[in-house]
């Protein structure tokens, strides 16, 4: 198929950055999005042009380097995947397509398609753990016995790959997805209990300290979540945070 | 030269690794604050020493070229982690972790190493229990466990299909809180570029910070490189576009030996390639292969009738279906070790069975699974008189439940549906057992210089098995080097703090920056990506799954023959001084042209076929690998010595006196 892309290109944090169209032919519907991007850089390469710079790495939907904003939404048009897992047999011959950078206050471009997601590295490590040394002597690993339905929802909460696609999607850039999805993960688990109370007051406070929207319960982040993250956690961690705010 | 010393303990098996750690040297707490130690990737290996180390008072220095440490590619891990709990009640002990380790790895593995292994894997599972990684649980609270290829008990751990994405989330906490306590700095975005030796010690790199473009110097009194392997050797292969070999490459040729690079796994359960612009192949969990049979057709006819798309699989009746595993293997059937399904499959497809388009594929059935839940679930629930119909629906789910994520992906991709229709498969490059050489401190022939998980070559011999990958890379990082390393820096307390003003630092610095602004001045006429895609078929159909003496000539003088055209006509476009991907790619795939060539060589020197590494020349008269234990049981560890073409053998005899020498026998 041949389409009409329409690209957001920006030299670097300083540039205005505006968008620019190319044309890509021949392209087969078994190709994955990226790999579209790829035929689109090489023929540019070929022309003697700086080929698009975008964030990807592991190509099968887990590593959560890929981005996108694609015809508007987050990791494209289909549902539970990203940008690498998407397929051009999602789309028609003579479509065109608007692929721009993730849009957020607290996420700043640094090339291209590229953003900067150093303020969600900021906030795991203002809390996003347990405050377990490695030992050798750690207690047994069954010594306390966890019920499934707990297990499953800590792995559920756990399965965020930290894109920022909740972000993106969100009309207050609102990291209240991604921030309650590691608090949900240790709030669900024994071992996470004891510093429940700091965890979610320091990784909120952090939150807040980035330039992150509040949340006003649209529900776009749990739809364009590439991993079916639930609301749920959310109201898990606004009741975390208000049981550590008043103790 | 440096001689080849592996430095394994005296004394009985199950007591050296304990023996060694009470009479190591230790560094005081108040002397680890005055040390720097540099840790390069931040997977499962490198994430967990960095923690580590950063706990026990080391000042750290991490660096990951994507831009957070949860990115490495140790995240894609789907089935699960090995550890020698005997939750179940199967006989399982850390002998027997230890026994089908080396089994599995063909006999060539280091015992002393492998056993090591298997003594500290119970405490990983400990460790990352305590660290809040959501292990999947039975209805009691308590650990569930599943089976993998290659053995004959349940010590599998997982977390649904993403175990290696909760584990390296759990080392990736542990960096978190050094990070943020200041003993860890970290350095994402960052890529190594070489080290730097001075008086004969690794101390430090010279990295690139890959959004400025800038060049760094990085000083430490150790270097730890745990940067995975070189499976994108094959430019097709299951490893993240950005898993490269630079690291490793890079301080074999300032003198660590690289060991056995012809020793890669090829992971039999991939989505087959669809076309020329393929720019990586998906693994589908081996986990599979519990309920999948693999079959192609019996009669020729049918198969070309498949590939020319004139036949479906579901109009194959079951007495004309070749179930090959299950005929050549009858005991442990669809659950062989990767390295024989991966053959097998080949056997089939090059016999003209393949069943797509381009005869490169074979079915993953699932239909008889689906059938005998079904049944189970309709007597289960009292329907005595269920349908065909009835019965598909209730096995479905069940395997849904099983497997649904997995399904789902394949679907997404192959846009089929693999309840209705079998999954097409075919093997694809995934795991390299080979890489650099280290001793049993998991030092390299360069003193200071540390090589852990997947990266080094220690541990799994010719053949990895599965869910082994995940405790080899942890427990190097947790539990192995933070001990090691103390006994070589013990030497060190009182050096103070390296310069990088030194001559050996302007040196390095110079050269990287020199070949850097090569490729951007050269004005080639060919992408990066067309030679890496060159190598990678060479590598494919010379140095693959099958390898024969001609054919790997061949290839070395191939090989020679890309790298030459590269450097004279490689492009880079854009500039030194800002985020560039294609330069980045550039220097890569100049370092894969290089090990291609080694590796190609290592498989021509080895005239014996074992685990991942099978020779056409030397096989048993039922077509199966033949082990030549009298003459290929070492470890080939090349020297450096100016070009991959003269690189010195040195051989590391391997000594067998806890197990006996086997034939390996699935039958």
């Amino acid at each position: 198929m041949n389409l009409t892309l329409k690209i957001w290109r920006q030299k670097g944090p300083q540039d205005k950055g505006q968008m620019v169209e190319y044309k890509v032919t021949d392209i087969s519907e078994h190709m994955s999005f990226l790999e579209m991007m790829d035929v689109l850089n090489e023929s540019l390469v070929a022309k003697n042009e700086v080929p698009i710079a975008f964030d990807h790495d592991c190509r099968e939907g887990i590593c959560g380097m890929c981005s996108l904003h694609i015809n508007g939404e987050p990791h494209g048009p289909d549902r539970g995947i990203t940008t690498c897992q998407l397929h051009m047999r999602t789309f028609k011959d003579g479509d065109t397509i608007y692929i721009e950078p993730w849009r957020a206050k607290a996420f700043p471009v640094i090339k291209d398609l590229i953003v900067d997601r150093m303020a969600f590295e900021r906030i795991q490590q203002a809390g996003g753990y347990i405050s377990v040394n490695t030992s050798g002597n750690t207690q047994d690993a069954n010594a306390i016995p966890i019920s499934k339905i707990n297990a499953d929802l800590s792995m559920d909460a756990a399965a965020c790959i930290g894109c920022g696609a909740c972000v993106a999607s969100c009309k207050n850039s609102s990291a209240m997805l991604f921030v309650s999805a590691k608090v949900s993960q240790f709030a669900l688990l024994p071992q996470g209990k004891v510093e429940a109370a700091d965890r979610v007051k320091n990784m909120v406070a952090q939150m807040d300290l980035e330039g992150f929207g509040n949340c006003s319960n649209t529900g776009a982040c749990e739809v364009e979540c590439p991993k079916g993250i639930s609301l749920e956690n959310i109201a898990r961690m606004n009741r975390e945070y208000l049981k550590a705010s008043i103790i | 030269m440096t001689t080849l010393n592996s430095r394994v303990p005296q004394g009985p098996i199950k007591d050296k690794w304990t023996t060694y750690k009470d009479n190591i040297n230790l560094v005081n707490p108040a002397n680890k604050r005055n040390i720097d130690i540099i840790v390069v990737g931040t997977g499962l290996a490198g994430g967990s020493a960095a923690a580590s180390l950063a706990e026990l008072g080391y000042n750290v220095k991490a660096f990951a070229y994507q831009d957070s440490p949860r990115r490495a590619h140790s995240i894609a891990a789907q089935g699960g982690i090995n550890a020698a709990k005997n939750y179940q009640n199967d006989g399982d002990s850390d002998y027997r972790l230890f026994y089908d380790t080396v089994k599995g790895g063909d006999y060539r593995s280091r015992e002393a190493n492998v056993h090591r292994l298997a003594e500290v894997s119970g405490a990983i599972i400990d460790q990352c229990v305590a660290q809040g990684v959501p292990f999947a649980r039975d209805y009691g609270g308590l650990l569930d466990n599943r089976s993998f290829g290659g053995v004959l008990v349940s010590r599998t751990f997982y977390a649904k299909g993403q175990t290696g994405q909760q584990l390296l989330l759990g080392c990736y906490s542990a960096m978190n809180r050094q990070i943020a306590r200041g003993k860890i700095e970290m350095f994402n975005r960052h890529e190594m570029l070489d080290v730097v030796k001075i008086d004969g010690k690794a101390r430090g790199i010279i990295a690139r910070d890959l959004v400025s473009g800038e060049i760094e110097r990085h000083s430490a009194h150790a270097v730890v490189i745990a940067t995975g392997g070189y499976g994108n050797v094959y430019f097709l292969s299951t490893n993240a576009m950005g898993s490269n070999a630079t690291a490793a490459w890079k301080i074999h040729k300032k003198g660590a030996y690289f060991a056995n690079p012809c020793f890669t796994q090829i992971h039999p359960t991939c989505i087959p390639r669809s076309g020329d612009y393929q720019s990586k192949l998906t693994l589908m969990s081996e986990s599979l292969r519990n309920d999948g049979r693999i079959w192609v057709p019996a009669k020729i006819e049918d198969a070309k009738s498949i590939q020319k798309g004139n036949l479906k699989p579901t109009q194959i009746a079951e007495e004309d279906r070749d179930y090959y595993l299950e005929r050549r293997y009858p005991a442990f059937g669809n659950l062989v070790p990767r390295d024989v399904a991966s053959r097998a499959a080949k056997e089939r497809c090059d016999a003209g069975y393949g069943v797509n388009a381009t005869g490169e594929a074979v079915y993953l059935d699932f239909a008889a699974a689906i059938f005998r839940y079904g049944s189970e679930q309709a007597k289960i629930k009292g329907m005595d008189n269920a349908s065909k119909e009835e019965i598909i629906k209730l096995g479905e789910a069940v395997i849904e439940e099983k497997y649904g994520n997995l399904f789902q992906m394949y679907e997404k991709i192959v846009d089929d549906n693999p309840y209705k229709t079998p999954m097409m498969i075919y093997p694809a490059t995934h795991y390299t057992m080979g890489g650099v050489w280290v001793d049993y401190n998991l030092m390299t022939t360069v003193e200071g210089l540390y090589c852990i998980g997947e990266a080094n070559f220690s541990d799994h011999g010719a053949n990895r098995l599965g869910a082994s990958a995940l405790m080899q890379g942890l427990a190097d990082g947790y539990f192995v080097l933070p001990y090691t390393i103390g006994d070589y820096l013990a030497n060190d307390i009182r050096t103070g703090k390296i310069a990088t003003d030194s001559p050996e630092f302007d040196a390095a610095e110079k050269e990287i920056k020199d070949k850097l602004a090569f490729f951007i001045n050269n004005k080639g006429t060919h992408s990066v990506d067309y030679f890496h895609k060159k190598l990678g078929l060479v590598m494919w159909n010379k140095v693959g799954m099958a390898r024969n003496e001609k054919h790997l000539k061949e290839a070395i003088k191939e090989i020679q023959e890309i790298r030459e055209d590269f450097w004279k006509n490689v492009k880079v476009p854009g500039d030194l001084n800002e985020l560039n991907p294609e330069l980045e790619k550039a220097g890569r795939v100049a370092d894969f042209l290089e090990l291609g060539e080694l590796f190609a060589k290592d498989a021509l020197e080895r005239n014996e076929s074992c685990g991942g590494h099978f020779r056409e020349e030397y096989i048993t008269e039922d077509g199966e690998a033949k082990r030549d234990d009298e003459n290929y049981a070492y470890v080939a560890a090349w020297e450096y010595t100016g070009k991959p073409s003269e690189a010195i053998l040195h051989k590391e005899e391997l000594e067998f006196k806890d197990i006996e020498l086997k034939t390996r026998s699935y039958k």
